[in-house]
């Protein structure tokens, strides 16, 4: 039943018309969604539990682990419940990369710098981090304090220099 | 160590029908089949070869880790090893945890991979001892192999990245070898392992191998596994772990749909903690994870206190500090040189203060979790957890099943830092699993892990010091205060302190009269293991006390720490251990002029404070930069020197280094846990406030001494100590309050 809310929806422009159905539709990482269930479930739990996109961490309320963007805006997903998604466009840690697996700058900014400690939080890193770099491409060190994600492995020097190496192109 | 030798002589080469092989321990059940599944078969069943090596034909080389990686970059660090005594090119190298390893051995358990713990700084030096062996094998193998294909002597070819070379410039990769290398007669004796002069990855820097799927999202922690048909449960714990549950409605919670079913749990006095449920808890079954939660808050729970029900942790510090004043109080004598108290009539000088710690969570990224499916003769985990054979143990209690029957996968662990050594938590998921009849999977929320943890006890330390007129510390006194965080847990009481502070801590072995006593104090509230501990609260009140024996003499307190250390030698301090006091010197010197500190220390606007310490054969020092503006305390600058031997991969290294600096900085800043009528205060990162960004240093700039001569130390919690008394001895310097209380910054801003 779980599984039956994750299948994408149908492709527009079909010749037959169908009845209007019930349920959220939400595109996530370019794929259309309709999600049938509870309106209020938050969209945290569609994406683990329904769609198996496991990448979006739980980490608790403040944990940052649990970030996606939402219409390019960086939010807990732990607080977005389904019902507010309807036509919004979701973007989660494994919606970064491009369609031919190549890593998004920030990504691979990531690796070169091995900004990872245990590599729980990172996913909320990469989306807090993209965020500012959409928003502000060249970021100040003053921009990049605000990030919002909790690290207990002290990842925190290395995902800054991370950011500025995306920032400068991928140099270090 | 037999041990070591036991494990090489068991070394196994086994043939892969697809032309792979495979050099590892094979284990009782792959020996029993009759052939071994094609490599391209074997999927998620690569573990059942127990595999350290296995090269596949096509040239993929996947390497097997046996501790669990709790982000320290031990799996990375011990491929590295392996694949270098392999010659393998790193790029084609895999790296995959083996989970546990165990065999029935007349219906006892025995581990095929010998010791298997992560987290706790052991994971680098044992592969150093034992499994350069499995890649400098595999070498051999594979040497042997080409010398036949090529008609040439194996001495006269060389290994080199995944490839063998003739003398003449012919190569033959290592997949094209494979199948004939797993026909290959391994050697009657250990294979030589390779001279440090030819290593071509221990000593370079490689990022995380797991990089690449973490930053895409793919990598699964065990949170992220999932069994048909499970049930997710989430728990509602008791607020005191000897109350009871006086009444409970589930009426409104079955009524959630997907909740499926309500389950009491309750500790078994008979076990140690850390093998049973931490307090009596209700959990909630469902279908997914939300109507779980649902249901869960719509529980009507009444519990009532137990004896705990009247502990307050503000009571217990005072009768830590009154434990501290009173001589006559029983203590456990932890060290005693020389005698302190006749050095102390001849005291030119005295000096005493106390330093108070408080308790701690661990607040571990990923919470507990645990995934379980019980079927009649099996148990299949996946389990987040530092202590894999540990967890075994639990599992074979509550199910009874036979050694080899209980599978525990250990994926990558989101933070361990001592918690997950205890496994409540799998406890809990085995009971509910047989409870409900189907899988289960157990999540913790976080306010369940925050107020029902293994916490480290808070502690209160009271130095006194004697000074002789050349400025010479001549005796020293400690007596600390803790409730054990090994209590309960079947250690005898005259080894509770051992968790508490180490006897051979600095400044033993500096000071021709040393004493060091214990005070146990009694509390309900759970305690256990943390990063870094005992060191990280002894270091804090050692090095701020120097630093207050600097300010009291009147002068720098690098002088007096190296007055202190005096000159380089190697100083025995009983049971084995000894202080190279040439290495520490060394570290603290690095820190110091890296960071300006004769230019600085005396002049700067801002403040700087050092610290040095000892874990193990491991050195470590930090000087800290911080600046005040107003109440905004800024750490302008982190400087750690390590020492930890032999170098495996210095971008982990430095990686760990850096982090356990943040980690040891943040928590000194702002963490601490209250317990007021035995209930736990700290909720959610609200109560619980982890440093972000912007209260830390931008950089760590970490120095790493070379040290080629020693074998590896473990490091992933060596920097911990001495960033929290470095920061206190910089805050000191800029706004002349001395700190003696954690967290930081609630006490600077009283005292400001």
């Amino acid at each position: 039943m779980a599984q039956a809310q994750g299948v994408p929806a149908e492709p527009a422009g079909r010749i037959v018309p169908e009845p209007v159905r019930a349920g959220i539709e939400l595109e996530i990482n370019g794929e259309r969604y309709r999600h049938t269930g509870d309106p209020s479930m938050p969209l945290l739990w569609y994406l683990r539990d329904v769609l198996r996109l496991t990448g979006t961490k739980y980490g608790g309320d403040h944990s940052g682990a649990d970030l996606v963007l939402v219409d390019g805006k960086a939010v807990p997903a732990l607080a977005q419940p389904m019902a507010a998604l309807a036509g919004r466009r979701v973007v989660t840690v494994e919606g970064l990369a491009g369609a031919d697996g190549s890593l998004h700058p920030l990504q691979q900014a990531f690796v070169d710098e091995d900004a990872i400690g245990c590599g729980y939080c990172t996913p909320g890193w990469l989306i807090a981090g993209v965020e500012l770099l959409n928003r502000k491409p060249r970021p100040s060190d003053e921009d990049i304090d605000q990030l919002p994600v909790l690290c207990r492995c002290g990842c925190h020097a290395r995902v800054r220099r991370a950011i500025k190496r995306a920032a400068n192109g991928g140099k270090a | 160590m037999s041990a070591d030798l036991s494990r090489r002589r068991f070394l196994k080469v086994l043939a892969g029908s697809a032309g792979a092989l495979v050099v590892g321990l094979p284990l009782a059940e792959a020996r029993a089949d009759d052939a071994p599944l094609p490599p391209g078969l074997l999927g998620d069943d690569y573990r059942s070869l127990g595999a350290f090596v296995r090269i596949d034909a096509d040239g993929a080389v996947l390497i097997g880790t046996r501790d669990p990686e709790t982000g320290t970059g031990g799996a990375t660090a011990v491929a590295r090893i392996i694949a270098d005594e392999l010659d393998a090119d790193w790029q084609r190298v895999a790296v995959l945890p083996l989970g546990l390893g165990v065999q029935n051995r007349d219906g006892q358990p025995a581990w095929t991979y010998g010791h298997q713990r992560g987290g706790a700084g052991e994971t680098v030096p044992a592969a150093w001892a034992d499994l350069r062996q499995a890649g400098a094998l595999a070498r051999w193998l594979l040497l042997q192999a080409a010398a036949r294909q090529l008609g040439v002597p194996a001495d006269q070819l060389r290994a080199q990245s995944g490839l063998v070379i003739a003398p003449d410039g012919r190569r033959l990769g290592y997949g094209a070898l494979a199948a004939a290398a797993a026909k290959v007669a391994p050697p009657p004796a250990p294979v030589p392992v390779k001279q440090p002069e030819r290593y071509a990855l221990i000593g370079q820097p490689a990022g995380d191998a797991d990089a690449r799927a973490i930053v895409t999202g793919q990598l699964r922690f065990a949170s992220d596994h999932r069994f048909a048909e499970e049930l997710v449960a989430v728990l509602s714990h008791c607020p005191w772990p000897d109350g009871t549950l006086a009444a409970i409605d589930t009426a409104a919670t079955l009524a959630v749909k997907g909740v499926v079913k309500v389950v009491q749990l309750r500790p078994e006095p008979s076990q140690p903690l850390g093998q049973t449920v931490l307090a009596p808890a209700v959990a909630v079954l469902a279908e997914d994870t939300w109507a779980a939660l649902q249901g869960r808050d719509k529980l009507k729970l009444d519990w009532k206190p137990g004896p705990s029900g009247g502990e307050n942790s503000a009571d217990l510090e005072q009768q830590a500090v009154a434990l501290l004043d009173d001589k006559t109080a029983a203590a456990v004598r932890v060290r005693n040189d020389g005698d302190v108290d006749a050095a102390g009539k001849k005291a030119a000088r005295r000096l005493e203060a106390s330093y108070v710690l408080p308790w701690l969570a661990h607040a571990t990224p990923e919470p507990m979790n645990c995934l379980v499916r019980l079927e009649k003769d099996r148990a299949t985990l996946v389990v987040p957890t530092q202590a894999p054979q540990q967890a075994w143990t639990v599992v074979r209690r509550l199910t009874g099943l036979a050694p080899e029957q209980i599978r525990i996968q250990v994926p990558r662990v989101g933070g361990g830092y001592g918690r997950r050594l205890d496994h409540d938590y799998v406890a809990e998921a085995v009971l509910l699993a047989q409870a409900a009849g189907r899988p289960v999977r157990l999540l913790w929320t976080r306010g369940e892990d925050l107020a029902h943890d293994v916490y480290r006890p808070g502690s209160a330390h009271k130095i006194s010091a004697v000074v002789d007129r050349k400025r010479n510390v001549i005796a020293w006194t400690q007596r600390t205060a803790s409730a054990s965080a090994l209590a309960r847990r079947g250690v005898p009481d005259d080894r509770l302190w051992t968790s508490e502070v180490a006897a051979d801590q600095l400044p033993a072995g500096l000071v021709p009269s040393y004493r060091s006593d214990w005070c146990a104090l009694q509390s309900a509230i759970p305690r256990g293991a943390q990063r870094g501990m005992p060191h990280l609260s002894n270091a804090f009140a050692v090095e701020s006390f120097v630093d207050e024996l600097a300010h009291a003499m009147k002068e720098d307190p690098l002088d007096t720490r190296l007055r202190l250390l005096g000159e380089p030698r190697q100083v025995a301090l009983g049971d084995g251990h000894v202080l190279d006091t040439g290495r520490l010197l060394n570290v603290l010197r690095l820190v110091a002029d890296r960071i300006g500190w004769k230019q600085n220390w005396l002049h700067s606007v801002n403040g700087l404070g050092l610290a040095c310490w000892r874990i193990g054969d491991a050195y470590v020092a930090h000087a800290i930069e911080a600046a005040l503006d107003g109440n905004d305390l800024r750490i302008r600058r982190a400087v750690c020197a390590v020492d930890v031997g032999r170098v495996i991969n210095p971008t982990g290294l430095e990686g760990q280094v850096a982090g356990a600096t943040l980690d040891a900085l943040g928590t000194a800043l702002n963490l601490g846990v209250t317990f007021k009528d035995g209930r736990i205060q700290q909720h959610s990162y609200r109560d619980y406030p982890l440093a972000g960004m912007a209260q830390l240093p931008r950089e760590v700039e970490v120095i790493v001494v070379p040290g080629e001569n020693l074998p590896p130390s473990g490091a992933s919690f060596l920097a911990m100590p001495t960033a929290a008394p470095a920061l206190a001895n910089a805050v000191f310097r800029v706004s002349a309050v001395r700190v003696r209380r954690l967290p930081l910054m609630r006490e600077l801003l009283r005292m400001l």
